[in-house]
Order: C-alpha cells, then structure tokens, then sequence
C-alpha cells in the first residue's frame, strides 16, 4: 500500500461527520415533529415555528442580543485593529510583551472567570449593569480575536508600501491609513463577523454582566433548556442554525471575493 | 503630526482599554480572593480599615485555605482537571484520526473535508450543547435506538454521568484539536511515509513513526488550547453533567450567584488560572528546549 486515501480514512472522516453533524440534524428534524414528545415521532409539522412569532420574551431576546451583538462587534472591531496595527507595525516600544499578554488574556481565560472579574469590576466602577455592560464584555473577548486577525493579515502586507508613502512626506498617520489599511479590510470585515458570531455565542458573559432589560437570547435558551428539551427550542436552535450557517457562508463567500480581487 | 504623536494616537486608547478591561479586573479578583466575606453591601471586608492608630490589615488567605481543605471544591477541583484532561486526550486522538484522513484525500476534497469538520464550530455552542440532552437522556433518541434494536431493557442513564461531560467537551471543542494537528501534519514530508511503505513498514507502525511525530507540535497547541476552556467549562457540566461531575466554572458562577460568597468565588477562579498556568508553562519549556 502506497501514501494515498486508504478505506480506513473515508471511514474515520465518516465517522467523524456523523458525530459532528448527527445531533444537530436530529435537533433540526425534530423541531417539525407534531408531537409535543421529544422522541416520539407524530409526524411532519410546523406547529412549533408558526407559535414562535407568539412568544414575545423570546423575540425580545432575540432582538436584544442583534443589538449587543453588533454594537460589541463595531466596538471590539474598532479597538482589536488598532490592537493589531499596535502588534505589528510600532516596532518596539515600553511594555510591548505586557501588551501582548493583555491582549490574548480573555481568549485563554475561562469565560466563568471573564464573567466575574467583569462584572466585578462594572460593581467597583460604579457602573450600572444593562445593554452596555454586555456590549463591554462580549467586546473585551473580541478584542484579542479580531487583534489575532488583524496582526496575522498585518504581517503579510508589505512594510515597503509605508516607508515609500513616508518618504515622499506622507504623516505617519495618513501612511497607515492609506498604505495597510486599504489592504486590511477583508480582514477587519472577517474579525467584525467573527466578534458578532462570539457575541451571538455568548452565554456566560452575558449572564455575569447583564442587568435588567438585557436578557439575550442563549440566557433565554439556556433557562429553558435548563428545564429539558422542548420543541419550541428545538425550532428556535434550527432557525439560529440556519441563519449563522447562511452569514458564516455569505462572510467567506465575500472574504474570497475581495481577496481575489486584490 | 510626528512619529511620537501618531503612536500614541494609536497606543493610548489601545492601553486604556486593556489597562480597564483586561488589567483591572484581574487585580480586583485578586484582590477579592483575599478578602474576608461580610453581611454587607458589597459583600466583604476591605483588605485595609482605618481604626484609631493607623491602618489595619484585614486580608486573608482563608477563602485558598477553605478550597484546599473542604472536600468538596477538592472534588471539584479534581473532577475539573481529570475531566479536561480526559475529553482533550480523546479529542486529540479523534483530532489526529480525522485530521490524517483529511490530509490523504484527494487535493480538490480536502478543503472541503476540512470545511466540514469547523463548520459546526460556528453555530452556537449553547445550542450544540442542549442537542446532547435529546441524545443522551433516559427517554432519549440513544436509548430508544438501542431499546429497538434489542441491545438493552433498561435505559442507560448517560445524561448526568462523566461520560455525558466527556462527550459534551469533546464535542465542544473538538476543532481545537484537528486544526493545529491538520496545520502540523500538512508541513509533512509525504516522501516520509512513503520511504516507510517501502521499506515494508506495516501502516500502523508507520502511523507511529512517521505521522504522530510530524504532529507531536499540533498536538501541543491543540492540547492547550482544548484544555483551557475545557478545564474551566461552565455549560457543559450544567447541561450535561449532574451531581457527580462538578467543575470549578459552575463553583464560581454557583459561590457567587446563589452563596453570594464573592471572595471565595474569586479564590476559585484565582484556583482555576493556577491550574491553566501549569499547562502553559510546560509547554514553554517543551518549545524552549526544540
């Protein structure tokens, strides 16, 4: 037998799918099952879809946690690039490795440590707990993500392009922004979906740092689920499936498109 | 505008919001971690009180004290690692099976293989999570398969047990461990194996020899990076789990929701980044000594 794709291999990869794919196909067919029975078959129906529009809690939810998930994903945007271009293009500067340990801190951290240092601290600040405070926390998490992207992009733009913008007497401000910037949108346009897709995620920051009016969506999930499996979440989870699944394509398909362009 | 000034256009709001987001939090659990509970609002001690003659220390190692000595955050403590480390073990092997079969498909297949095991990654955890529950549980579609097919009578009480956790952790987390394997075994020599099949190594043997050192720095990274979060999981063992699997991300979020104890959930979670350290500092000197 020769290197090369041997039965065992297309075994092992089956399986493998099967594991992946099983319990999230199982989820998504029962959720038109007509019997309130979790595991009984009663036949095919969207009885379950057709009373999500009723459940008001549950649409508010969902509404609240689109609202932080792109607030938190602009702002962690915004600051994770400068991050990145901080990494990447100041050379040396004071504190540089402190930084850089910062910055990869929340992703290594625990989200159950995250939470309760965050919301300690929102406490000690004085700050009022609602909207913003989850905004702050699904951004922190973010930050290192989109700084991760932006650096990794960062280092494969040549530096050349500024120093011939600085030499014929550009500011150095103006040089990043017209020099690596341009270059780095697919990258910045991947960390802001990447940010929006943890904050959509999130359930553990969200329920340390939330105050009232701020239940998201999985802390709406996760107080049912709680309780077992009913169909109604079943039809919310398959619809939450379905909407990342189609954004995670449509985001690639747009991440290739611009990068093929260049 | 000069150097200096377009740096610190960009270094100073950098600094301000990790020195209050990422900074400040840490020291004020560590702070806490150190602090003597109180009936108070906050509730605790601080760590100095001014009193006639001066300043008096209130600090306390008590909250470390209680976690090392009460059986129960050691059970806690104890299933949290095994549990990690268990479902990482797990997840790498899986990873290494999974990422060598993708590595041998043909050239237009791998991507597309590769795409299809990180895709579930994307949707949301939460709800990957709750899909065990309808699997796993008494009346579940596991045991109503088995009970089909005749291979059990009484259900299998899975959902609650340690293998329930196993599984909802390498379920969770299992593209930490095929992506940097994947990475490590695509630098691969494919002249390696090849040189192994002629020489008339039987494939097992070559597996051994050839693949798992070609894969030994993925399974590093992917062991770290599977540990960490698993080690400090909060849903899993809340979904998934019962009484005979705790885990130290439920004994913070539980000493601090329900016990209102801040301190000690604070001396938890100090306990938790203690045992992350280990892994990082062994992998240090495992990268330093290469």
């Amino acid at each position: 037998m020769k290197r090369g794709f041997a039965p065992v291999h297309g075994v092992a990869l089956a399986l493998g799918l099967v594991f992946l794919y099983a319990p999230i196909v199982l989820l998504a067919v029962y959720s038109f099952n007509e019997s309130r029975l979790a595991t009984l078959w009663g036949g095919w129906s969207l009885r379950w879809y057709r009373g999500l529009p009723e459940n008001r809690a549950l649409i508010e939810a969902a509404w609240t946690s689109l609202r932080i998930g792109i607030a938190a994903a602009t702002l962690a945007t915004a600051v994770g690039t400068l991050t990145g271009i901080a990494l990447d293009r100041l050379g040396r500067f004071a504190g540089r490795w402190a930084l850089g340990g910062l910055v990869a801190l929340p992703l290594v951290l625990p989200e159950a440590i995250l939470g309760l240092a965050l919301l300690l601290t929102f406490i000690a600040l004085g700050i009022e707990r609602g909207q913003g405070t989850v905004i702050l926390a699904h951004a922190v998490l973010a930050v290192g993500y989109v700084a991760l992207v932006v650096q990794a992009r960062l280092a494969l733009i040549d530096p050349r392009l500024e120093e011939a913008a600085r030499d014929l007497g550009c500011p150095p401000l103006k040089t990043l922004a017209v020099g690596p910037v341009p270059l780095l949108w697919p990258a910045i346009m991947a960390g802001w979906l990447l940010a929006l897709v943890l904050s959509l995620d999130d359930l553990v920051l969200a329920s340390f740092a939330s105050g009232p009016g701020s239940t998201t969506l999985p802390m709406r999930i996760f107080s049912q689920a709680r309780l077992g499996v009913t169909p109604e979440i079943n039809a919310i989870a398959t619809l939450l499936i379905g909407v990342v699944a189609a954004t995670v394509l449509l985001a690639s398909v747009l991440i290739k498109g611009t990068a093929g362009r260049r | 505008m000069s150097e200096r000034g377009a740096r610190a256009w960009i270094l100073t709001p950098v600094w301000l919001w990790l020195g209050t987001l990422v900074a400040l939090p840490f020291g004020i659990v560590a702070k806490l971690s150190i602090s003597e509970q109180a009936l108070a609002r906050p509730p605790y001690r601080p760590l100095l009180a001014w009193e006639e003659g001066g300043a008096v220390w209130q600090g306390t190692l008590g909250n470390y004290l209680m976690l090392a000595t009460d059986p129960l955050y050691l059970r806690a403590l104890a299933s949290s690692v095994a549990l990690a480390a268990g479902s990482t073990a797990i997840a790498l092997l899986v990873g290494l099976g999974l990422a060598q079969a993708a590595i041998r498909a043909p050239l237009r297949w791998r991507a597309l293989a590769l795409a299809a095991i990180v895709l579930p990654f994307w949707t949301p955890s939460l709800i990957r999570i709750y899909a065990w529950i309808g699997i796993l549980k008494p009346e579940g579609y596991l045991n109503a398969a088995l009970r089909a097919l005749g291979a059990i009578e009484q259900p299998l009480a899975i959902h609650g047990s340690w293998a329930a956790v196993t599984i909802g952790l390498v379920y969770t987390y299992l593209p930490f461990a095929v992506l940097p394997i994947y990475a490590a075994l695509e630098r691969q020599d494919p002249a390696l194996a090849e040189a192994a099949a002629d020489l008339g190594c039987p494939p097992w043997r070559a597996f051994w020899i050839v693949t798992v050192p070609a894969a030994w720095p993925g399974l590093a990274v992917g062991g770290l990076l599977m540990f960490c979060p698993a080690v400090g999981e909060f849903v899993v063992p809340e979904l998934l789990g019962g009484p005979g699997t705790p885990m130290m991300g439920r004994v913070v979020w539980l000493e601090f929701f329900n016990n209102r104890d801040w301190p000690l959930a604070s001396a938890a979670a100090m306990a938790l980044v203690a045992i992350l350290a280990a892994p990082f500092l062994i992998h240090q000197r495992l990268g330093a000594r290469r």
